[in-house]
């Protein structure tokens, strides 16, 4: 790495982080309250799902297993969030460094920080609990059984409202009620924070962001990362030069869905609500659109996915919304939501197969013939 | 006839796959710090032997002990970790990644670094991750790689034939099995890989077992040799005797009657 390359990068680094620190002060003062407030929900929620975008790219994007099903850990991370944030197990009486409104409401209130830990860790285990069963699967056979998965463990959260598959007797979940309210997030020491104000929950989700980035960053730059690849392009080879496939494996799917867990966790206290509707197909295939539409592999494009397909859904569309009108069509813009999506992710897929940003590797999988013409200079001596 | 100091002692090796014999009871012993080849016709099931040797097949019967322990039906990973490492018939590198990755991938079981560690990037997998990068060039010349930063599959056919090797050599084994080496190597690159494996014998102590449809460098190389055919050994001894086998002309030209 040059000095001057180096130096660019801080400087970029610097600049999109002070940016990133000033915007929902600077949403209001140029969009006025109103709109500034709708954007900075919007942005909340994009920042949500650049950390489970960035999860799901370990899993696909670095080890190349295709995971259809990833909406799970979401789920369970919303759940923790829900059990040990909430009043729902009302006969329990704990409290954990949490605010003074808290500490009088009975149920289960453990601070907002340990939680999201906790979750993170929780999901961790059934990543890996759920990719093991797949460990001997490839292609379409694991889309299907991750597919499964996906749609097995908010079925089971919706139905263990009587113990769980009808052991004991606890209600886990409420059923199609689900959880709800959801503890503030609070921090020690500092003020309880209003549902009305938006900007600490910006501030909590861009702080998840960045660590979510820093670990990713890291792993791929390592030995564990390496090995991710190697798995990716040639399971043989990787195992015969010492690569445990199933320790990488399961590691991968369990840091994915960690940090699934980790925005899920998030999302139940900021939406105040974890519900089994929440949890759908349709999700899984919304965040893996991100890492294909940003670029596989790639931390960078990933990110710029995840930006870009959620401000889509919230904005794009809306504004879209009086088009059938005009054209004398009589139906809802957001019922063909996915038609829509489907649509642009085909026309992605013609016109740059390899996303937004691509990862330097992708590219040239994907481009493998046309390298060898246009690029003599690429150590290419035929 | 297996010596008491041989570093690969396989006896009775058999590989079924449904009504094909692949492998037939084949012993098999390598002596350390030697170069030993095995031939034989096309089919004749000397890659299904190594298949075996590595872990990638189990055995259907047969053993495979591996300085004094039993490594059959060991998985991949723990025969490299065991010390034998290898290359593939047709070159499997990793594609996109550069060459000089490539060999810290085959490092893979001789470092430490946790995720933990990776992720807080400690004093320790700093000085690893510096240290497999030395180690990875260091081994790139060896090979005599120069395009250690391009991308492997950027290189040529004869550099990516020596990329395989550096990235096996980067496992610290003491037994190294080469698949066809010099298939696709002028005259030139046959000669070099041929003293490369002399270096390795003498410098590193490495033993050397060899698949290879190249007479010139069996003959060359061998300490020993031995002929499969049809998943049999038909022949073993030095280069002279196995040239003259009867048995030997009759499995590669057929026999005169």
């Amino acid at each position: 790495m040059s000095e001057p390359r180096g130096m660019r990068k801080r400087v970029w680094i610097v600049g999109l982080l002070a940016l990133a620190l000033a915007y929902p002060r600077l949403l209001p003062a140029l969009l006025g309250d109103l709109t500034g407030n709708d954007l900075l929900d919007a942005s909340i929620n994009t920042l949500a799902f650049v950390v489970m975008a960035l999860g799901l790219n370990i899993v696909v994007g670095f080890a190349g297993l295709l995971d259809l099903g990833y909406v799970a850990f979401f789920a369970i991370g919303a759940f923790v969030m829900g059990w040990l944030g909430s009043g729902h197990f009302y006969d329990a009486n704990f409290h954990l460094l949490v605010s003074e409104v808290s500490e009088r409401v009975p149920g289960i209130h453990v601070n907002f920080v340990l939680i999201v830990l906790v979750a993170a860790a929780f999901t961790a285990v059934w990543g890996a609990i759920l990719g093991a069963p797949t460990l001997r699967l490839r292609g379409d056979y694991l889309a299907i059984v991750t597919l499964a998965f996906g749609e097995i463990v908010p079925r089971v959260f919706e139905n263990s409202t009587s113990g769980l598959f009808g052991i004991g007797s606890v209600d886990f979940s409420n059923g199609r009620q689900g959880i709800t309210p959801i503890d503030k997030p609070y921090f020690p020491g500092l003020d309880e924070i209003s549902r009305l104000d938006l900007e600490p929950f910006y501030y909590i989700a861009l702080a998840m962001v960045l660590v979510t980035l820093f670990v990713n960053v890291r792993l791929r730059d390592s030995r564990i990362g390496r090995a991710w690849i190697a798995v990716r392009e040639d399971q043989v080879a990787a195992a015969a030069m010492g690569v445990d496939l199933v320790r990488t494996k399961l590691w991968a799917y369990a840091l994915g869905a960690a940090l699934g867990g980790f925005a899920g966790a998030f999302f139940g206290t900021y939406k105040n609500t974890v519900n089994v509707d929440q949890f759908e197909f349709g999700f899984s295939v919304f965040i893996l659109c991100m890492v294909i539409l940003g670029g596989m592999g790639n931390i960078w494009g990933v990110i710029l996915g995840a930006v870009a397909l959620s401000m889509m859904d919230r904005f794009v569309l809306r504004a879209l919304n009086g088009v059938p009108e005009t054209l004398g069509l009589d139906f809802d813009l957001t019922a063909i939501n996915f038609g829509i999506f489907g649509f642009f992710l085909v026309v992605m897929m013609v016109l740059r197969p390899e996303g937004f940003i691509p990862s330097r590797r992708r590219k040239l999988e994907l481009h493998h013939g046309e390298l060898v013409h246009d690029e003599p200079l690429a150590g290419v001596r035929l | 006839m297996s010596a008491a100091g041989d570093i690969l002692d396989a006896s009775g090796c058999t590989k079924r796959f449904g009504g094909l014999l692949a492998c037939d009871n084949v012993d098999f012993t390598v002596p350390p710090r030697a170069i030993v080849s095995l031939i034989g016709p096309n089919g004749a099931g000397k890659t299904t032997f190594f298949n075996m040797l590595t872990g990638l097949y189990k055995p259907t019967a047969g053993r495979v002990l591996f300085e004094g322990s039993d490594i059959t039906g060991r998985a991949p990973h723990l025969v490299t970790r065991a010390g034998i490492a290898r290359t593939f018939q047709n070159i499997k590198l990793f594609n996109t990644m550069t060459a000089l990755e490539n060999v810290q991938v085959g490092m893979h079981s001789r470092l430490r670094a946790r995720i933990s560690g990776s992720i807080l990037r400690t004093p320790f997998q700093r000085r690893e991750e510096r240290e497999s990068r030395r180690k990875a060039r260091e081994l790139l010349d060896f090979v005599g790689l120069s395009q250690q930063d391009d991308l492997a599959m950027s290189l040529s056919y004869g550099d990516q034939r020596r990329l395989e090797i550096a990235r096996a050599l980067a496992s610290q084994p003491r037994l190294l099995l080469l698949d066809e080496p010099t298939a696709g190597m002028n005259p030139q690159e046959s000669e070099e890989l041929r003293a490369l494996m002399e270096t390795m014998r003498t410098e590193r102590g490495i033993s050397v077992l060899l698949i290879e449809h190249d007479m010139k460098v069996v003959m060359g190389v061998s300490d020993r040799v031995t002929v499969l055919d049809h998943g049999e050994k038909i022949a073993e001894g030095t280069p002279q005797e196995v040239r003259s086998d009867p048995r030997v002309i009759e499995a590669y030209l057929g026999s005169q009657a």
